[in-house]
């Protein structure tokens, strides 16, 4: 009974740790918005911003979720989610490379 | 035990019922009177097309503005009332939603699904009782919302079923309701397609594994992942279309856009196509939801009337769950004349080709359970083996839309219109009459009339070829879909002859209609009274009583073998049942 | 009637395939159905912005493609820790109900509720100033008193070249005749931002700080081509951010209404059916972490990129 309450207590560490490390991402993720070389190198800036999120999303879907201790089919839905999710995000690249080349600024006016 | 329900109010019973058989019988009554209300504006739109500008006989002066017009006639001063062009327009879009979204999903998934579902994996009831009772009335009010789309001004969704921007965007009020309506179907299929999938997985009998399901319950299955995964983008851009209609976003509009003359005053920069992307992302997956369904059911009559097991039951399973997955990484297809690179063309038209492959196998397999069969020619396995050559014309008529070099001839035109109607209409609503005559005893307890039932099989098979064969052709000639008067292009005018066969065929269909609903109250009060297992079929609901108590099963099933156990050697009747009933039953 | 026969399995215990019970493999399915509605919507973010003609991103004349010139990332950021913090409350009272504390449970979840609800007023105030920020489009450069105020942006459309003449500012005042028609506007413009450098203050109320800049001018209906406030109807990027942020809303008034529900019927649930009690905080729980995930997402994507 002691080890199990000393599990629980192991727990709530857990969450709040877990809490601490959310918090610092927030704030890591707001701050290196506001470095100038950062922001003008927009390619960098999106990904560090997208991976800070990702780690976040990581963390909250593992722990407070209890992804890590599922088992099984449900990781094959959520790969099938995930896989669908991805096809989803191509989406612009399908659309913007739909236009036979030379001819986009012809017809939608936003073409390079 | 069977008498718990007996003690709940009526209103707990019929109404807002939590068992899964009232709520498949709900489902089914809804939808068949949806069909019968889409089946009722297809006669008046094909009318028109017959007889174009000509009065509507009987239901015309019923009909009202804007949808029909009062015309005198300058010779014999009669009133006649004339489908109006916005009319048609709304009874098209109209049609197809109701058809698609309202009548046959509903059907399928809620109808069949619900009832069958259950009882095949062994269960008492759906994983979530209520939820199912929530899926239903909302599919309800969500239905209701959209038919009251015809009582605001200017009538009903009038932008087709797909509501294209920006016609749909400037469309009249009855789109916002369109577009209401479908963000309610849509959770209602979301909560309908979790309790699938979880009654599937986690409510299987003791011994009934995977592949112990019969292959109905596979369907379903696989239909309820299409469902969950596939229609969330539909309800994301139909929430992005009623900003722009309702909020003034332009998201599906690159501005500049004149109505009548006047500029529409939207900040512009969004992309017409991104309707497009999202709205055919959920709706080729959806041609799927509509015909895996009536596949798994007319597996299970095949397997039942040929007595002998289905043959390549382990293919008919991959074929099944390679086709949803591949269903999603087709729908550009539907969009070879967007003006899209010969690169991606090339890539939808490669996968287009694929996914034909696993339908070709289901197909084959089915047929092929046929060989050496001593068959069973009752009215489900009739409309089953009508469905086999009908879905097989539905299907192989898609292959040249899905090439890019014949599909810049044929998009558009009544070819399409033929080929999708083929799947659906004498292939999935086939395989729901199938359904029907097949689980009607389960349902009631009682057997629908053999005769009449042969009636209406043998009137509906010929007179559904005659609606929808001479599509086709018509197509061919390239008559373009959605015309409200083919007569006025002179191609069109030259194979009117076409239009009138289909319009007369369409009448006799109606007509061999009746046999069926006559059938289907007749039975329900007085027709043949059978036992648990009328057909000597094998899956798990034939265990159970006619109709099942709530709770379903006497006692709990347990399955000792798998689902298509006919013509056995050694045993003493031609079929194994996979939880034999208790002997008291 | 026999309740074994009627009960249905897997209620409670967990499913030997899964390990989940049924309500919990169900809200994870309905997850992966959100996945992909927010997937589509984020696909739209994507396609409207990389499709955006030059200089309409987030709004005509702002100074860089960034959501942060015209959105407010201090109160974004004070939104993430709130809804973060309500996460681990969330978290807390299914862990103490797991702990058969059943008053401290019900604290934590009140706990969450009331974090929500800040959640939700914050968000009325950001809203609230975008909804008061205007967009006026013109024809032809407004000139007042010989001096042009309005400033223009030049970008390419599918008739070629596009000159807008635009002017963001506030209403001070909205004057109107004796039949209620508006005559004029008093309209307070924001000053020029400079269009180099970074502008990291408080995009939304930059304009009150500067409004000295200009002299407040009087707008008639006549004067200009269109006139939008930053609502959904101010630009794609305006639009797509209140798509986004209130559908996300929309799922945070769900979230409460299902807390405050328990909140208030729980204590005789939990009498009758302890686990099942826990086991359903369990589920609200995945579900606000979710809510939680994709506002981790929408922050640096509306906000900060």
């Amino acid at each position: 009974m002691a080890a199990n309450a000393e599990a629980h207590q192991a727990e709530l560490k857990k969450y709040l740790m877990v809490f601490g490390a959310l918090l610092v991402l927030t704030a890591v993720t707001v701050g290196v918005s506001y470095i100038p070389w950062l922001a003008a190198n927009h390619v960098l800036a999106i990904a560090v911003a997208l991976l800070v999120a990702g780690v976040k999303g990581s963390l909250v879907a593992c722990y407070f979720m209890h992804l890590l201790d599922e088992r099984g089919m449900i990781f094959w839905i959520l790969a099938l989610c995930v896989l669908f999710f991805i096809t989803l995000l191509l989406l612009p690249v399908v659309t913007s490379s739909e236009v036979v080349a030379g001819h986009a600024d012809k017809l939608y006016g936003v073409g390079k | 035990m069977s008498d718990h329900s007996h003690d709940l109010p009526f209103w707990k019973k019929y109404i807002f019922s939590v068992d899964h058989k009232m709520i498949g019988i709900q489902y089914t009554v809804t939808a068949l009177v949806f069909l019968a209300i889409g089946f009722g504006m297809m006669l008046v739109m094909r009318y028109q097309l017959a007889y174009p500008n000509q009065p509507i006989p009987v239901i015309g002066q019923f009909l009202g503005e804007p949808i029909v017009a009062a015309v005198e006639n300058p010779d014999t001063g009669e009133t006649g009332y004339v489908l109006t062009g916005d009319g048609y327009n709304s009874f098209g879009a109209m049609h197809g939603t109701i058809m698609v979204f309202l009548a046959i999903v509903p059907l399928a998934v809620g109808g069949f699904g619900n009832f069958v579902l259950p009882l095949q994996c062994g269960a008492p009831d759906m994983a979530f009782p209520r939820l199912n009772m929530a899926s239903y009335w909302t599919y309800l009010p969500g239905g209701i919302l959209m038919m009251f789309g015809f009582f605001v001004k200017g009538g009903a969704a009038n932008s087709g079923w797909t509501s294209y921007p920006p016609l749909a965007t400037i469309a009249t009020t009855g789109q916002t309701i369109w577009l209401l309506g479908m963000v309610i179907l849509i959770t209602s299929s979301l909560l309908g397609s979790v309790n699938f999938i979880v009654t599937v997985v986690q409510l299987r009998a003791k011994g009934l594994s995977f592949f112990r399901l019969p292959f109905f319950a596979w369907a379903q299955l696989v239909t309820a992942f299409l469902l969950l995964l596939a229609f969330p983008p539909l309800e994301a851009a139909g929430v992005l279309q009623l900003m722009d209609r309702v909020a003034g976003t332009s998201f599906f509009d690159p501005g500049g856009l004149i109505v009548s003359g006047v500029e529409q005053n939207t900040a512009g920069g969004g992309s017409p196509l991104l309707w497009q992307h999202l709205f055919w992302f959920l709706a080729h997956p959806e041609v799927y939801v509509l015909i895996l369904p009536g596949l798994g059911i007319i597996s299970e009559v095949i397997a039942n009337n040929t007595r002998k097991p289905l043959w390549g039951y382990k293919s008919l399973v991959y074929s099944a769950i390679f086709l949803g997955f591949m269903s999603f990484i087709v729908w550009a297809h539907h969009m070879f004349m967007t003006g899209m690179g010969t690169t991606l063309s090339t890539f939808f038209q490669a996968t287009t080709m694929i996914i034909s492959v696993p339908s070709v196998i289901i197909l084959t397999c089915l047929i092929i359970s046929l060989w050496g069969a001593s068959i069973r020619f009752t009215v489900p396995m009739l409309f089953a083996l009508a469905f086999l050559p009908m879905f097989g014309i539905g299907g192989l008529t898609g292959l040249p839309l899905g090439l890019t070099a014949s599909d810049i001839h044929l998009h558009d035109t009544y070819y399409v219109i033929g080929h999708f109607h083929y799947v659906v209409a004498p292939g999935t609503i086939f395989a729901m009459f199938a359904g029907i005559y097949y689980w009607f005893p389960k349902a009631t307890g009682r057997k629908m009339n053999e005769w009449l039932g042969r009636i209406h099989f043998a009137g509906s098979f010929v007179f559904i070829n005659a609606v929808f064969m001479p599509f086709f052709f018509m197509g061919m000639a390239s008559v373009l879909r959605r015309q409200f008067d083919q007569t006025e292009t002179l191609h069109g005018a030259a194979v009117q002859g076409l239009s009138v066969m289909s319009t007369w065929g369409a009448f006799g269909l109606a007509a061999f209609q009746l046999p069926f609903v006559f059938n289907f109250f007749w039975s329900i009060f007085a027709g043949e009274r059978v036992g648990a297992n009328p057909w000597h079929a094998t899956t798990l609901e034939w265990s159970a009583p006619s109709p099942p108590p709530h709770g379903n099963f006497l006692s709990e099933p347990v399955v000792a073998c798998g689902p298509y156990e006919y013509s056995v050697p050694g045993e003493a009747e031609d079929y194994t049942m996979q939880s034999p009933p208790p002997a008291t039953a | 009637m026999s309740a074994a026969a009627t009960e249905i399995p897997y209620d409670m215990e967990p499913h030997p395939l899964t390990r989940m019970y049924n309500g919990k493999f169900g809200i994870w399915l309905f997850l992966a159905s959100e996945i992909m509605l927010f997937g589509a919507l984020f696909s739209s973010y994507v396609l409207l912005r990389v499709g955006a003609p030059e200089g309409t991103w987030p709004i005509i004349g702002a100074p860089t493609v960034l959501g942060h010139e015209i959105l407010n990332v201090p109160l974004a950021a004070l939104n993430t820790v709130i809804l973060i913090s309500s996460s681990v409350t969330m978290l807390m009272s299914w862990y103490y109900l797991k702990e058969n504390k059943f008053s401290r449970g019900q604290f934590f979840l009140l706990m969450t509720v009331l974090l929500s609800c800040g959640f939700l007023v914050v968000k009325y105030f950001e809203y609230n100033s975008k909804l008061h920020h205007y967009l006026v489009e013109f024809d032809a450069p407004l000139v007042v008193d010989g001096e042009q105020v309005s400033y223009s942006r030049t970008y390419p459309t599918a008739e070629g070249e596009r000159t807008v003449h635009y002017l963001h500012g506030h209403i001070t005042e909205t004057v109107k005749d004796e039949d209620g028609y508006v005559e004029y506007y008093k309209f307070a413009a924001d000053a020029r931002k400079p269009d180099h450098g970074h502008a990291h203050d408080d995009g939304a109320d930059h304009g009150d700080s500067h409004a000295g800049a200009h002299p407040e001018i009087e707008l008639r209906p006549s004067d200009y081509r269109r006139m939008s406030n930053w609502g959904p109807a101010g630009s794609t990027f305006t639009g797509i951010y209140f798509t986004l942020t209130g559908l996300h809303g929309l799922h945070i008034v769900g979230g409460v209404v299902v807390m405050v529900y328990f909140l208030l019927t729980g204590g005789s649930m939990w009498k009758k059916l302890p686990d099942k009690y826990a086991n359903r905080i369990e589920c609200t729980g995945l579900y606000w972490h979710f809510v939680d995930l994709v506002w981790i997402f929408l922050f640096p994507v509306l906000y900060l990129l």
